[in-house]
């Protein structure tokens, strides 16, 4: 919000210099962000009168001298601007001085003369019109004749002020105006407050047929309107314009320039509806029906539902509550009678109206953040204040108020000195709380340590002790704030628990893997479970949707994680990375039903990718199953398919029975869909691996109990089987463990293929250890062997080769 | 008596010549074998004259015994030769390159998140993960943050329904211990928010970690104090904390914290934009309304909570200026953080 120096101290006595100023401001909360000075580059331009003027043969120029004063009294300067004449008061720029748009003035030879300056126009000043009248011609800026020879143009000007750009945090919705923020200054400068003139008079006149109806007062809960007449229209002051421009706004109309200079200085945006155009001169404040159609004063047709209020009269809408008015009530240079609107409205409404249409306005920004009916009152008696003072209007004694039945009491309750000060920590002597509330125009009456405060009517935020420490500490100071450590806090254990350091340690594990860590948004599109191929009825498809999406490419939750690694895999690729390691851990998101009802499961999913030349199958699953071993679980392989993997080579992990994830080489077309030049496809090798960490970490078993070796002999046993070659290790391993409780470990040590064992053939061998409650001898490891052998050759005509 | 020094004399010449193994097994069959020359010797014993019987035999045991220890001297000396040539034969060259396998690292924000759990660990903080998908009860209302309240927009909000959302800060998580847990409380909650913005400074998808503490007695004070070491861990030892008034429904007082320029000591510089303080985090003491809302006696308890931005401290401490970079994922970034 912009703020205008000057301004401020028409309401308050600033003593301090600028900058100590901007610094209290944050100290007690309100940051400014920007600090404009109006004269910022502008040095060593003067007020000067033209001594005499003529005309340089030859040229377009004319040869004026210029009396600046003390700055000197005969400037020699040359112009091409016509609008000079004899006696004329103009900026002069003198030899050294500065302008806005950068440029510095030296001497200048102009054909056969040098001249020592230049006259400057409104826009070499960087002002307008509205700034000061003439500065939008065509020309020298004419200063008016009584302007002091010799003055600093910046002075002169007004130009040696600040506009203050200062952010407001939502708490403060009664700091959205220059009385708001003087009223802050005042309190911490310890300066009286000037407040503005709100007095008026009326006149007996009134309005037979006005009428003013809130039907939809829980979004309008207070309803100010005032009848004027004999409204009449010119150009507002200069002061006015000056600030109305400082602060964004053009000036109009000197009744419309009131209405936002109102906003600007109370904080109450106001709006002038002109009678003649309101049907049956009412006004009827009710939501909109569907569909209800309003052009605003931009000119743009606005299509309503019953979200938006409306401000309408007996026929039509008029105006869009609190965002802006309609074109058809506009008021017009022909408009002699105005109905003046001062009102609440429920800042939420007024927030989702504004989002809903795109339409943000500075009545709608202060709605938004909230108004108080306080400031509602104050709106309207100092609009009707300016219409008297400036001779606008007369003012009738048709006023017009509807409200919902709030309270416009001041808020009362008690806070003890001792509670105020067991929030800050701190003991903040009495005398000094009780001086910063009444600087806050707190009523304040002491009663021993308990404090009796009226809350002044603006300040919504305020409610309990609490508020009160705040007000106290931005006040009194942070620097004020002694630092302990706990005191008073309970010793408690802390840190990781057991799943959480499982978790850092599965991370780490997978670096020393060679994996890097990556982080992907937890959103995707559609696109993405597109890229991997899924099929219309894949679950992964049963995906939670955002309402608001930012774009369409971050639409849906993910509900799988490997179009995230590709990704990633895809741009390092791209960046000429030729191989890479990397791992996820993070959440999929699986709604239970759609649409959804409750939250969705938040799965953690173990993504591994690995791409390059040296990557293979085996690769990953060297690292899945070291995974395994360093946690003391037991993962086993079985051929499995993903719409995206390998049909070949792609395998369902489990644990305890369980499913707990898959591994597989990505598709040849997937990898012919991915967006990288074709040259870098050829060869691209990229292997995933998504596990359930959820799930696997159910699985980990912290308790570790150590178990003696019984003591009983185990004897190892070698076993070599020609196999088809499409039999699967795995099954093999697993028949032999079903054939034999005893084979407590079996392990494949070598496995190869060749012209010997004939065609589709394959020799795999194992290593099987057998162990007992008792010795195992040879006679049982026989016995064992000969049930193993029969069962192999049943199952998968295996012929056992001697060894 | 004979005199077995001829004897001696080839003894002594052919233990000379024994260089290996094999000469050394050769040497051992012709003088100490079942063959060899001093057995021979015995065979000898038969032609000697009874009286001179047991002289004799002593002194062949003693030539033999006198050969043993040459032997042993000899078989050792051999071994110690085999290994040094073994040695020599087996040398490799040691600057040769391992086989080489790459070592990954933990992605910077996990870092940082881990650097700043171990110091809040050591105040005795305990770590709980809140959902990612929230509903407007636990990420707002319940927070103070109230349905008509313009704060809602200082977190633009992904909605998933009209209740479900993704959570836009971590201070559900809050809620969440305080349902759960009674005081004393001392938690962090680390984890992923989402806000409805993205550019050059923001990601919709980012980390921040809440703290909170609940218990009797916690005042302001306790924050700064707290904060003061958190930041004397993360920045170093000399950073020092400076509160300023801020706003957060649920917090009151709240302030925002910054911390004196670690780059410059607080003199001023391109860092902390020239004003020698750099802001790292929000906080305050819990408004008694979440207090109330969890059903902590707000006349017995109190509270301080605090969030951080991750991202924020992980940029600061390794010295990134662009928040895209860490989401990019390349090799060439990622490989850079091996701490």
């Amino acid at each position: 919000m912009k703020i205008l120096q000057s301004w401020l101290k028409e309401y308050v006595d600033i003593d301090v210099t600028t900058e100590e100023l901007v610094e209290k401001l944050f100290g007690s909360g309100f940051e400014v962000e920007e600090t404009i000075y109006l004269g910022k580059d502008i040095e060593k331009i003067y007020v000067g009168e033209v001594t005499s003027i003529e005309k340089y043969e030859g040229t377009h120029l004319y040869i004026c001298h210029v009396n600046c004063g003390e700055q000197g009294e005969d400037n020699l300067i040359l112009t091409g601007a016509d609008n000079v004449f004899k006696g004329a008061k103009v900026p002069a720029a003198l030899i050294g001085a500065k302008l806005p748009n950068g440029l510095e003035i030296q001497p200048r030879k102009m054909k056969d003369m040098i001249s020592y300056g230049m006259l400057c126009s409104g826009g070499e000043l960087g002002i307008d019109d509205n700034w000061i009248k003439g500065a939008d011609v065509n020309g020298i800026l004419i200063l008016p004749d009584d302007a002091p020879v010799g003055e600093d143009i910046v002075k002169y000007l007004g130009l040696d002020d600040y506009v203050f750009d200062i952010s407001i945090t939502a708490n403060r919705p009664d700091c959205q105006s220059v009385l708001g923020i003087a009223r802050e200054v005042a309190a911490f400068l310890k300066k009286p407050l000037k407040e503005p003139d709100y007095s008026y008079n009326c006149t007996e006149k009134t309005h037979p047929d006005i009428s003013v109806e809130v039907i939809d007062k829980d979004l309008c809960p207070r309803y100010l309107g005032h009848y004027i007449y004999n409204v009449k229209h010119f150009e507002s002051p200069q002061w006015m314009k000056r600030r109305l421009s400082v602060c964004g706004f053009g000036a109009i109309d000197a009744i419309v320039d009131i209405t936002n200079y109102v906003l600007l200085e109370i904080g109450q945006p106001m709006h002038a509806y002109d009678l003649d155009t309101l049907d049956g001169k009412s006004i009827v404040v009710r939501r909109a029906t569907y569909g209800e159609k309003i052009t605003t004063l931009d000119e743009k047709e606005r299509v309503l539902t019953a979200e938006n209020l409306l401000i309408c009269d007996k026929a039509k809408g008029v105006g869009l509550a609190g965002i802006m008015g309609g074109l058809n009530s506009e008021i017009e240079p022909t408009t002699t009678e105005i109905l003046l609107e001062a009102a609440k409205f429920r800042r939420d409404n007024v927030r989702k109206t504004s989002r809903a249409l795109g339409l943000h306005t500075d009545a709608a920004a202060r709605f938004e953040k909230g108004v108080d009916e306080y400031g509602v009152e104050c709106g309207m008696a100092r609009a009707l204040n300016l219409v008297q003072t400036m001779g606008v209007a007369e003012i009738s004694s048709s006023a017009y108020d509807v409200t919902a039945g709030e309270s416009t009491e001041n808020v009362k309750f008690d806070v003890t000195v001792s509670k105020v000060n067991s929030v800050l920590g701190i003991d903040v002597p009495q005398e000094t709380i009780v001086e910063i509330l009444r600087a806050l125009q707190f009523g304040v009456e002491e009663n021993g340590e308990t404090l009796s405060l009226t809350v002044p009517r603006w300040r919504a935020d305020i409610e309990n002790y609490q508020d009160i420490a705040e007000e106290i500490i931005r006040e009194y100071g942070y620097s004020h704030v002694v630092p302990t450590f706990l005191d008073s806090a309970k010793v408690t254990g802390g840190g990781l628990n057991y799943l959480q350091n499982k978790e850092l340690s599965a991370k780490k594990f997978f670096c020393a893997m060679g994996f890097y860590e990556i982080q992907t948004l937890a959103m995707y599109s559609k696109r993405e479970l597109d890229m991997i191929m899924l099929p219309e009825d894949a679950p992964e498809r049963k995906c939670v949707e955002l309402l608001n999406p930012i774009t369409d490419n971050l639409s849906i939750m993910r509900t799988v994680m490997s179009p995230c690694m590709i990704n990633v895999i895809a741009d390092n690729v791209k960046n000429d990375r030729s191989s890479g390691r990397f791992f996820e851990l993070a959440n999929v998101y699986l709604p239970k039903e759609l649409p959804l009802k409750e939250a969705p499961e938040e799965r953690k999913i173990l993504c591994l990718g690995a791409y390059g030349a040296d990557e293979t199958f085996f690769t990953v699953k060297e690292a899945i199953e070291s995974f395994a071993l360093a946690n003391g679980l037991n993962f086993t392989f079985k051929r499995g398919e993903r719409p995206y993997l390998h049909s070949g080579m792609t395998a369902e992990i489990f644990c305890n029975e369980k499913s707990i994830g898959h591994l597989g080489k990505l598709k040849y077309e997937v990898v012919e869909g991915l967006n990288i030049a074709e040259g870098k496809k050829t060869d691209l090798n990229i292997i995933i691996a998504e596990l359930n960490y959820s799930l696997i970490q159910e699985m980990y078993e912290p308790e570790i109990k150590y178990v003696p070796d019984n003591g009983f002999a185990k004897i190892k046993r070698d076993l070599s089987l020609i196999l088809d070659k499409k039999t699967l290790c795995g099954d093999v391993e697993n028949a032999i463990r079903q054939a034999s409780a005893k084979a407590v470990k079996v392990e494949l040590f070598d496995h190869y293929e060749n012209e010997k064992l004939g065609f589709g053939k394959k020799s795999l061998s194992f290593s099987i250890t057998f162990a007992d409650d008792c010795d195992v001898t040879d006679e049982i490891a026989d016995s064992e062997m000969i049930k193993i052998n029969a069962v192999v050759a049943s199952d998968f005509g295996a012929i056992v080769r001697g060894i | 008596m004979k005199d077995f020094s001829e004897i001696k004399e080839q003894v002594k010449a052919k233990i000379e010549e024994v260089k290996d193994n094999a000469s050394l097994s050769e040497f051992w069959q012709s003088y100490l074998g079942k063959q060899g020359v001093i057995q021979g010797l015995m065979k000898e014993m038969k032609n000697v004259p009874p009286e001179e019987k047991p002289s004799f035999g002593k002194a062949v045991n003693e030539v033999r015994e006198w050969a043993q220890g040459l032997y042993a001297q000899k078989q050792s000396q051999v071994k110690e030769l085999e290994l040094k040539a073994r040695y020599e034969r087996e040398a490799i060259d040691v600057t040769m390159p391992a086989m080489k396998r790459d070592i990954g690292n933990l992605h910077p924000i996990t870092l940082i998140k881990h650097q700043m759990i171990d110091v809040f660990a050591g105040m005795g903080f305990e770590v709980f993960e809140g959902p990612e998908i929230e509903d407007d009860d636990h990420n707002f209302t319940r927070l103070n943050v109230l349905k008509d309240h313009p704060s809602r927009d200082m977190q633009d909000t992904f909605y998933l329904t009209e209740e479900l959302l993704l959570r836009t800060h971590t201070s559900p998580g809050q809620i969440r211990t305080m349902d759960t847990h009674k005081p004393p409380i001392k938690v962090l909650v680390p984890g992923k928010v989402f806000r409805s913005d993205s550019d050059a400074t923001h990601s919709p998808m980012f980390s921040q970690m809440e703290g909170l503490v609940v218990d009797k007695g916690i005042t302001l004070c306790d924050l700064q104090g707290m904060l003061d070491k958190f930041v004397q861990e993360i920045f170093g030892s000399g950073t020092k904390t400076r509160l300023r008034p801020s706003y957060f429904p649920f917090t009151e007082p709240s302030v925002e914290v910054d911390v004196s320029c670690f780059e410059c000591g607080g003199k001023g510089c391109s860092l902390c934009k020239g004003t020698g303080w750099i802001e790292v985090l929000g906080g305050g003491v819990v408004n008694k309304k979440v207090l109330e809302n969890c059903g902590i006696d707000s006349e017995v308890y109190s509270g301080l909570a605090f969030g951080i931005g991750i991202e924020r401290i992980t940029m600061l401490k390794y010295g990134i200026s662009n928040m895209g970079v860490l989401f990019r994922n390349e090799q060439d970034f990622l490989e850079q953080f091996k701490a």
